[in-house]
């Protein structure tokens, strides 16, 4: 990632931003002890992202994590909030191509990145390939987690393709091959607790196939 | 329309839309993000502020004071609402323990407070900046110690139990325990809560729309007809979400408070003390039979707790109705607990019931040197063992496992465990039954045919990831005979008619039965606009065919839309016959004869459930099912905290449920039925049938392998590792 404009962090800054979160943190106990709680808001950052093809400029609280302000900010909220923690994959999105979990980064920290959602992929009446599988082979149930599978789907492919190799790949250096063994491993990161997992096999299996 | 005596020939028996295999219709919306959840409405809501939900940090006890002083004055903050703020609240009729807690507290992480603000981030923030002084006091959270002092059970007997035990040459007496399990459904709980004046609205994921809407109404203290309850979509519920929860009486308490739209979602680490849980349980089983594997005593005994006015699992349900034999116990206990509530999940009673009688059955048919499903076709029975008056309804338990059988290669099983190796793994296979009763619930619709002849569907029911979107959908397109794609359903709106909802694998019969009766009305009245007989009439194509003359649907509305409403009720034809669905599972694993790792390689499950009304949807619900039990199987647990009183693995990372990885391709068959005895559409409940027995299959299936029985789940490697065949 390249680093973003206007925010050039030396090892003294951070040093210092570091040492300020301690205090932030300490801070409960001191107002328990009547003393003034440190409470301001952390200033707005500007930053500017460009979500499925379109340039958004926003001005979060810098807490603000990028999923949040894909569901909250741009009220793109086929991104789905399961667990905040980056532990269940239902905020899977693509970040230059990349998937990654939006709830494990701040918005500010993307500026000038180019983001796609599930919004981005395809359309009710326009589906991408792999949207249209999973509704071909019922991928899904609830529909929660469906969006950040579907992302995880179309980038695990990618990565195949690209040679990335996995745990279960039998060599790091051979390219791997869309097993059903290595797109399980693979989207093991998003969880679907209505138990699609066979179904979604057979929909990328069709996608992996069709792209020779 | 009440349904009293088996079904005739009716207009579903065509089948020409209902039992054939179409896509969901919410589909296009659900894969591209375009289906609105609870927390997504910001049209409805564009000003909406964000709570926090705060948490209990005691099991149980009193709090003693709450600092609020630096979360007011935070930033953003727009108020806080705790048990004082709220003033006198009612409870709810499904709740065990108050929504809102303070000062008396009935379990860890009960909700205390609400704090409002601005954005997510202040609202979180501020919420940290509350302090709060407890008063703990001791708890009972140890369930074997609490069963010491719990009440004595309460017992159904057959014959005389003790006296066939005793006597029968061949015993099982064992014991099995399950463990607490989260439903850990992907939607946290989540609502937005709006109220003009004293009308209040909620957005929110909730299976059962007037229980919710019945229980916030009497938790506020106000008329049930000034709340409005609605979940479009529900991201999984599994139980979880069949009863009000903190979150919408949280969002509404603190919309009160600040005169806006609040909306609210749990944080992922509070969801499992916060809400309610599947109980552990401990039975004891015991088994007596005679040298040709009839089985003459049963006994299934079982012991759970739950908070003071809870209820127990019951987890012997099914010992009562599975198996033939002369004499029998069945029997519940119940221990006062202090951990959060216990509850519904997913097929109660029988998910726990089957995990450990399936276990007792293959240990049982060992003893007897019997295969394990020739020891289960011997007892099977056709009417209730313990009122051979009633026959059931339709039951095809043997076919289900016969044709499992030869369909697995169950032939090639070696019934002497941990004698199949595929290189470093030990091989082996299992089996049990699956078995869950078929309900039916009251459930209305009203259906409108437009002008141009499109058909509207609206009723309170919810589709959970169930597919009560598209089989409602083609029970009105089979009734009104008109394509698919000319229905329109709306479903999860409280001022929609009362459904079934969805719960007890009762949703799909239940609702697309009332859907049923609404469409026989709608016909009447399209008949009658027509000049035809209703009697005679025939619907299909888009045309209405009476005996001379034949109109297009659309003409009977061309003065105005035709809307008609019913529901359908439940005569006695389930004490009459013994409704239930049946299954068998099947399931291979290997297990790493160095590590003791456990991989399911195969599973197959054969299920009878009367007609399937959409086998695209049906399957997806005994796949899912099928994915729950090899949790439940392997790796699902709640670690209780017996000090402190709550579960300690209450996230998404300390409690483990089923990935991608673990499970393989699953193969379902359903046999081509339909029972007439159970409704109009002749079908029975399959969302819980697949997850009866599963989890049994796969405990089976390890110790065919392994050799080493393990009567305690999850079955983890740390169990048997130390017994496993040495490795040469």
């Amino acid at each position: 990632m390249p680093p973003p404009p206007n925010l050039d962090l030396s090892r003294r800054g951070v040093l210092a931003t570091g040492a300020a979160t301690a205090a932030v943190a300490a801070a409960p106990a001191g107002a328990a002890q009547g003393k003034p709680a440190m409470t301001a808001d952390p200033a707005p950052l500007p930053v500017s992202l460009e979500v499925n093809g379109k340039v958004r400029d926003l001005s979060p609280d810098a807490r603000t994590t990028l999923l949040d302000a894909l569901r909250e900010h741009l009220h793109l909220t086929g991104t789905k909030k399961g667990c905040d923690h980056g532990q269940c994959g239902a905020c899977t999105v693509l970040v230059n191509g990349v998937r990654i979990n939006s709830c494990l980064t701040l918005a500010v920290m993307h500026q000038g990145d180019k983001v796609t959602t599930i919004e981005g992929l395809g359309a009710p009446d326009a589906l991408h390939p792999m949207q249209a599988a999973f509704i071909r082979h019922d991928g899904y149930q609830c529909g929660y987690c469906t969006p950040g599978q579907i992302c995880s789907a179309v980038a695990t492919l990618d990565e195949i393709k690209r040679g990335v190799p996995s745990h279960v790949s039998a060599s790091l250096t051979d390219k791997p091959r869309a097993t059903n063994l290595e797109m399980r491993e693979r989207m093991s990161g998003n969880i679907c607790r209505c138990g699609a997992y066979s179904n979604i096999a057979e929909a990328m299996a069709e996608i992996a196939g069709d792209a020779g | 329309m009440k349904f009293d005596t088996p079904a005739g020939d009716n207009p579903i028996d065509r089948m020409t839309v209902v039992g054939r295999p179409h896509s969901r219709i919410d589909g296009p919306l659900k894969t591209t993000g375009r289906a609105t959840y609870a927390y997504e409405h910001h049209r409805e809501a564009p000003t909406a502020a964000y709570g926090h939900v705060i948490g209990a940090g005691i099991a149980k006890g009193r709090i003693r004071s709450m600092d609020l002083g630096a979360a007011r004055s935070a930033p953003g903050v727009l108020g806080i609402v705790t048990a004082r703020e709220a003033g006198k609240l009612g409870k709810g009729d499904y709740n065990t323990a108050p929504l809102l807690g303070g000062p008396e507290i009935d379990h860890y992480h009960q909700a205390i407070a609400v704090v409002v603000a601005e954005t997510f981030e202040q609202a979180r923030a501020a919420a940290a900046l509350v302090k709060v002084d407890y008063n703990r006091t001791p708890g009972d959270f140890d369930l074997a110690a609490a069963l010491d002092k719990a009440p004595a059970p309460d017992e159904d007997r057959l014959g005389q139990f003790e006296q066939a035990f005793d006597a029968a040459p061949f015993k099982l007496d064992a014991l099995y325990t399950t463990p607490d399990q989260s439903h850990a459904m992907m939607e946290p709980f989540a609502t937005l809560a709006a109220w003009d004046g004293d009308q209040l609205t909620v957005w929110t994921s909730n299976q059962m729309i007037d229980w919710g809407r019945g229980d916030l109404a009497k938790t506020l203290n106000i008329p049930k007809d000034k709340v409005r309850l609605i979940s479009p979509y529900i991201g999984g519920g599994f139980g979880g979400k069949l009863f009000l929860r903190a979150d919408a009486l949280m969002a509404a308490l603190g919309a009160r408070l600040v005169q806006r739209p609040v909306k609210v979602a749990l944080t992922r680490p509070m969801l499992v003390n916060n809400s309610t849980h599947r109980p552990a349980t401990r039975q004891r089983i015991r088994i007596g039979a005679k040298p040709d594997g009839e089985i003459i005593a049963i006994a299934h005994e079982s012991s759970s707790g739950d908070l003071p006015d809870g209820g127990p699992e019951t987890a012997v349900n099914q010992t009562r109705l599975l198996y033939a034999g002369a004499n029998r116990l069945t029997s519940l206990r119940l221990a006062v607990l202090n951990l959060p509530e216990g509850n519904a999940m997913r097929a109660p009673g029988e998910a726990s019931g089957m995990m450990a009688l399936e276990i007792a059955m293959d240990e049982m048919a060992e003893k007897l040197g019997m295969d394990p499903i020739a020891f289960r076709v011997q007892n099977d029975t056709q009417v209730d063992p313990e009122n051979p008056d009633r026959p059931f309804s339709q039951r095809n338990l043997v076919r289900c496992l016969e044709d499992g059988a030869r369909r697995f290669g169950w032939a090639r099983r070696n019934a002497r465990p941990a004698s199949v190796t595929d290189g470093r793994w030990l091989v082996g296979m299992g089996v049990a039954a699956a078995f869950r009763n078929n309900l039916n619930v009251t459930s209305g619709a009203r259906v409108r045919l437009a002008t141009d002849g499109r058909i509207t569907v609206e009723t309170d029911m919810t589709d959970i990831g169930t597919g009560s979107y598209t089989i409602i959908a083609q029970t009105a397109a089979e009734m009104m005979g008109v394509p698919l794609d000319r229905v329109t359903v709306k479903l999860g709106d409280s001022s929609f008619p009362v459904s079934a909802g969805s719960g007890g694998q009762f949703g799909a019969g239940s609702s697309t039965s009332g859907v049923y009766a609404a469409c026989v009305k709608l016909r009447e009245a399209v008949a009658g606009n027509l000049g035809l007989d209703p009697a005679e009439a025939v619907f299909e194509g888009g045309k209405v065919k009476g005996a001379r003359r034949s109109a297009p649907l659309a003409e009977a509305a061309k003065a105005g839309e035709l809307v008609a409403e019913d529901a359908m009720t439940w005569g006695d034809l389930d004490e009459t016959y013994q409704q239930s669905t049946f299954g068998g599972h099947f399931v291979e694993v290997g297990v790493d004869r160095y590590t003791g790792a456990i991989r399911v390689r195969r599973m197959l499950a054969v299920c009878a459930a009367g007609r399937i009304l959409n086998p695209v949807t049906a399957r997806s619900q005994v796949i899912g099912a099928m994915t729950m039990g090899v949790g439940g199987a392997l790796m699902e647990k709640l670690e209780v905290d017996k000090r402190l009183g709550y579960f300690v693995n209450h996230d998404l990372a300390g409690y483990e449920v089923p990935v991608h990885a673990d499970i393989p391709h699953q193969e379902v068959i359903f046999l081509d039925e339909a029972d007439d005895k159970v409704s109009p559409m002749k079908a029975k409940g399959i969302g819980e049938l697949g997850l009866c027995g599963v989890g049994a299959a796969v405990a089976n299936a390890v110790y065919n392998a392994t050799g080493v029985r393990v009567r305690d789940y999850p079955v983890t490697l740390d169990k048997h590792l130390d017994r496993l065949p040495a490795v040469s």
